[in-house]
């Protein structure tokens, strides 16, 4: 207890005076803007009052600004995760830090991760550093289906991370949804529509209300889910589950679904397009984990793009808490398909997309998130190279305008033991 | 909760396995000649791999990376019967009758070895029915052979070919058990039985485990053991027990054969390869005192997070460390990680191994050599990309006991290799050819090179690029 307390401190001290939103001029960079076009070579980048003012060839350098110069750099927005459980994990193994699933609580819908959401936790030091400046948070489900609400957070090294509370309320269809419904799928239907209507219910008038199904609190809590105010972020992924799911607005027509996971989305990726129901979609499972993904292929994303899907990388449950740093990765083993005959990528420019603006877009948050156009947060990364090869490493993180520590627990532990023989006293005083 | 997901949890510890022993173990161990227990586990299961068909192939123009850390720009390489004849520079002779095939702007490398693998013994899909990579019945399990797991039909053996270039892999038990087992190295050349995958001639692995798993297996049972020294001072007890089997069985009256102790026999006869799954810096010490208690040697150590804090201690032992790039945080142990762990090691002048212990991994253990490359480098690390393709080829060739035979390109091996559409350490990079024993078993470009096992045919997404 005694170390995770020395550790909090030293996070503190480093948090304690956050360098203001400054205005900033990055230039000379290879700019990427996000959106799907195509990086611009010598281009400035504007950050003012933590917004980007402009991006582009011919921007004017504000008088007072502070100028970093990016020439031979790449310059982009920073990662947006579309799908994580960062902030809600310390170590995975260790129940008391794992904030993801809560399998004893009486509650399930309005469970809302937005108060275990941890700043401070070395995954999301660790993440900043790499590159990752939003992400998706989600809860995983306990003894329900429905796991409650998500967020969407930044990786700033200051004490606020929620950019959006209540963002989405998580559910479970598919194999898990199965298994939290009681052992079918015909359960989680039922269940699902049955706590709907019962919400409905509650609505009617709420202090009368008395369930065997749910508390009131969870009833409130699906609410804006019917009424369409909250997303609906479905874990889905086998062809026939994603049409079932797809079904569920003949009887709530005002659900806004958003699919998560989706590995045979490519199957049905005609359905899904028609329905205009966007996917955060895993970028490279190809491996039939379960029987609802016997056709699981990496060339998902690109199959589903061409039919026309708004489809976006989430990583849901892999890795989701510790390593949302191979999101650069993965969409770069995206662009490698376009040269395998017969498989379906993403261009360059759709592949860092899927890890900047389709995500922000997919969650509502496109005009202000996941983009260097006007107007969007100042996240702004700027990298030694193209920021979706391995050898490329980050220099530079801002997050609403604010350049950010790099520091954390991996770097301070390579440091100390760059040479691992103990020096004239023992390496616990080297730091 | 899905069956998947109790795996991972598992894979956080349980599945987490990891031993090492090299070729020097061979040196180190007693060379007196084994009792009649060796003969007898040397008979069963054998290998009935026969390589398939080959062409005489000549690749030209491409860029080679031997797996020994050199690079040859401009390379040439010459397979035939199986072999490889010849590796050099564009002056290298080029046969008549040959298949050529222009590499340039292509690269060249030994087929990709995985050294920690659970293919077949935790196959896709990963229902209840198919969990067969721990006995967890009992912490002391030496008897058990992983691949008398190993389903053949697992799909993820076509993935780590066709996307990873994996030629050779060692199958392990998982790491339940203070000893989970022997390892067994397979060929990875799809085929009805495991033993017409057996790596010929490969040595046995055994695979120990320390620290969080067998402790919380067992100990949440009430059983020993619930603790770091308990399972210490088991697993030096089976020592001495195997101490005493083995001068028994030199004697005039050997005992009944005991499949645990011709195991642990063929150990400390240096005939089987130690590959012990440990994660913190303080615990691989501890083992490594254990085995000159008991004097065997330790060939690898899989998982070792912290190698990096003793790289030092390591490169005198001459242990390997069979490593992530960069997992992290999922236990307790595993919380030190650091990306540079590989580099840290290199620097030190001590083996580094990259392993995958994931069947989506396998698929691009060149990326994680390459991250681990990167990370080095940004810390001021000097490692050539040649030495980062080592860690995937030659190094764990050398821990499994096979590097007579593959893991580089020298005249003579068998001709496992890559051609790869570019530069291996790339993200942009994807094999497009491979060959195992010089038969062309996966190409890009032809779909009828690409392996479907049973388990898919006649499925949704039946022979997709995958």
């Amino acid at each position: 207890m005694k170390h995770f307390a020395k550790i909090l401190v030293s996070s503190l001290a480093l948090m304690a005076a956050p360098a203001a939103a400054e205005t900033i001029a990055i230039t000379g960079g290879k700019v990427v803007v996000g959106d799907g076009s195509a990086p611009m070579d010598n281009a400035t980048v504007v950050i003012r009052n933590g917004r980007v003012v402009a991006a582009g060839g011919n921007v004017t350098v504000p008088a007072n600004a502070r100028r970093i110069d990016a020439s031979g750099k790449w310059v982009t927005p920073g990662i947006f995760a579309g799908f994580s459980r960062i902030g809600l994990v310390e170590v995975g193994a260790v129940r008391s830090t794992n904030d993801t699933r809560a399998a004893d609580s009486v509650f399930s819908a309005a469970l809302d991760v937005q108060y275990a959401v941890n700043p401070f936790a070395a995954p999301v030091a660790v993440n900043r550093a790499a590159g990752v400046t939003r992400a998706v948070v989600s809860p995983s489900t306990g003894n329900s289906m429905f796991g409650g609400y998500g967020a969407i957070v930044d990786l700033g090294q200051d004490s606020d991370p929620i950019t959006k509370a209540r963002a989405f309320q998580f559910v479970e269809f598919g194999e898990t949804g199965h298994s939290r419904a009681g052992g079918s799928r015909a359960a989680a239907h039922i269940l699902f529509r049955a706590m709907l209507e019962e919400a409905r219910t509650y609505s009617r008038s709420p202090s009368l209300f008395d369930s065997d199904l749910m508390k009131a609190s969870d009833a409130k809590a699906l609410l804006p889910v019917i009424n369409g105010s909250t997303r609906l972020m479905v874990h889905v992924n086998s062809a026939n589950d994603i049409l079932k799911v797809l079904d569920l607005r003949k009887d709530f027509p005002s659900l806004k679904l958003v699919l998560v996971g989706a590995h045979e989305g490519w199957r049905v990726a005609n359905a899904i397009a028609a329905a205009k129901v966007p996917v955060l979609a895993s970028a490279l499972t190809d491996l039939p984990e379960g029987f609802e993904e016997l056709a699981a292929t990496q060339s998902n994303i690109g199959r589903m793009k061409q039919a026309g899907v708004q489809v976006g990388i989430g990583m849901i449950n892999d890795r989701d808490a510790h390593q949302l740093r191979y999101s650069m990765q993965y969409a770069g083993n995206l662009v490698a398909l376009n040269r395998i005959p017969r498989a379906a990528g993403l261009s360059w420019d759709e592949a860092f997309a899927a890890i900047s603006s389709k995500p922000a877009e997919i969650m509502g948050m496109g005009a202000k998130l996941g983009s260097l156009k006007a107007g969007r947060q100042g996240d702004v990364v700027i990298w030694t190279g193209d920021p979706l090869e391995l050898s490329t490493q980050v220099e530079t993180v801002f997050i609403d305008g604010v350049e950010q520590s790099l520091s954390n627990r991996q770097e301070r532990l390579r440091e100390r033991y760059r040479n691992p023989a103990p020096g004239a006293l023992p390496k616990a005083y080297d730091r | 909760m899905k069956w998947k997901d109790l795996l991972a949890v598992a894979a956080a510890g349980a599945l987490v396995t990891g031993c090492a022993a090299t070729a020097a173990e061979t040196e180190t161990a007693s060379a007196s000649a084994s009792g009649p227990s060796k003969s007898s586990a040397k008979a069963a299961f054998p290998s009935t791999y026969k390589r398939y068909p080959s062409d005489n192939v000549v690749i030209t123009g491409a860029t080679i990376f031997d797996g020994e850390g050199q690079q040859i720009d401009n390379g040439v390489i010459f397979m035939s019967a199986g072999e490889i004849v010849s590796v050099g520079g564009p002056d290298t002779a080029i046969p008549t009758d040959s298949t050529i095939i222009d590499g340039t702007g292509k690269y060249v490398t030994p087929g990709i070895i995985d050294i920690h693998s659970h293919l077949g013994d935790y196959p896709t899909p990963s229902v209840p029915a198919h969990s067969d990579g721990n006995e967890a019945t009992s912490p002391v399990t030496p008897e058990v052979w992983a691949e008398h797991s190993v389903w053949p039909q697992d799909p993820g053996f076509s993935r780590a070919l066709a996307n990873g270039g994996i030629t050779s892999l060692q199958i392990l038990p998982g790491s339940a058990n203070l000893f989970g087992g022997r390892a067994v190295t397979l060929k990875n050349v799809p085929a009805r039985t495991v033993q017409a995958m057996k790596f010929p001639g490969a040595p046995y692995g055994m695979k120990m485990a320390c620290g969080e798993n067998p402790k919380r297996v067992y100990g949440n049972r009430n059983r020993k053991p619930a603790t770091r020294m308990g399972s210490l001072s088991l697993t030096r007890q089976t020592w001495i027990n195997a101490q005493d089997y083995r001068k028994k069985s030199k004697g005039t009256k050997p005992p009944k054969r005991d499949l645990a102790m011709e195991t642990l026999v063929g150990v400390l006869d240096g005939d089987i390869l130690v590959h012990n799954h440990c994660y913190r810096a303080d615990e691989l010490n501890q083992i490594i005192d254990m085995s000159k208690e008991f004097g065997y040697k330790v060939t690898a150590f899989h998982h070792a997070v912290e190698s990096y804090k003793i790289a030092d201690i390591l490169a005198k032992e001459d242990i390997c460390s069979a490593i992530w790039a960069d997992w992290w945080g999922f236990k307790m142990e595993a919380y030190d990680a650091i990306p540079e762990n590989a580099a840290l090691l290199q620097q030190a002048g001590a083996c580094v191994v990259i392993h995958s212990d994931d069947e989506n991994q396998i698929q691009r253990l060149n990326q994680e050599a390459s991250k681990a490359l990167a990370d080095g480098r940004a810390m001021g690390i000097e490692i050539s990309d040649a030495t980062a393709i080592q860690w995937i080829t030659y190094n764990p060739a050398k821990a499994m006991g096979i590097s007579d035979q593959t893991g580089s390109l020298k005249s003579g091996k068998m001709a496992d290799v890559v051609l790869w559409n570019g530069n291996p350490l790339s993200v942009y990079a994807r094999p497009e050819k491979v060959w195992i024993d010089g038969a062309m078993l996966y190409d890009a470009n032809d779909p009828g090179r690409r392996p479907v096992s049973d388990f898919e045919l006649g499925q949704p997404g039946e022979g997709d690029v995958k």
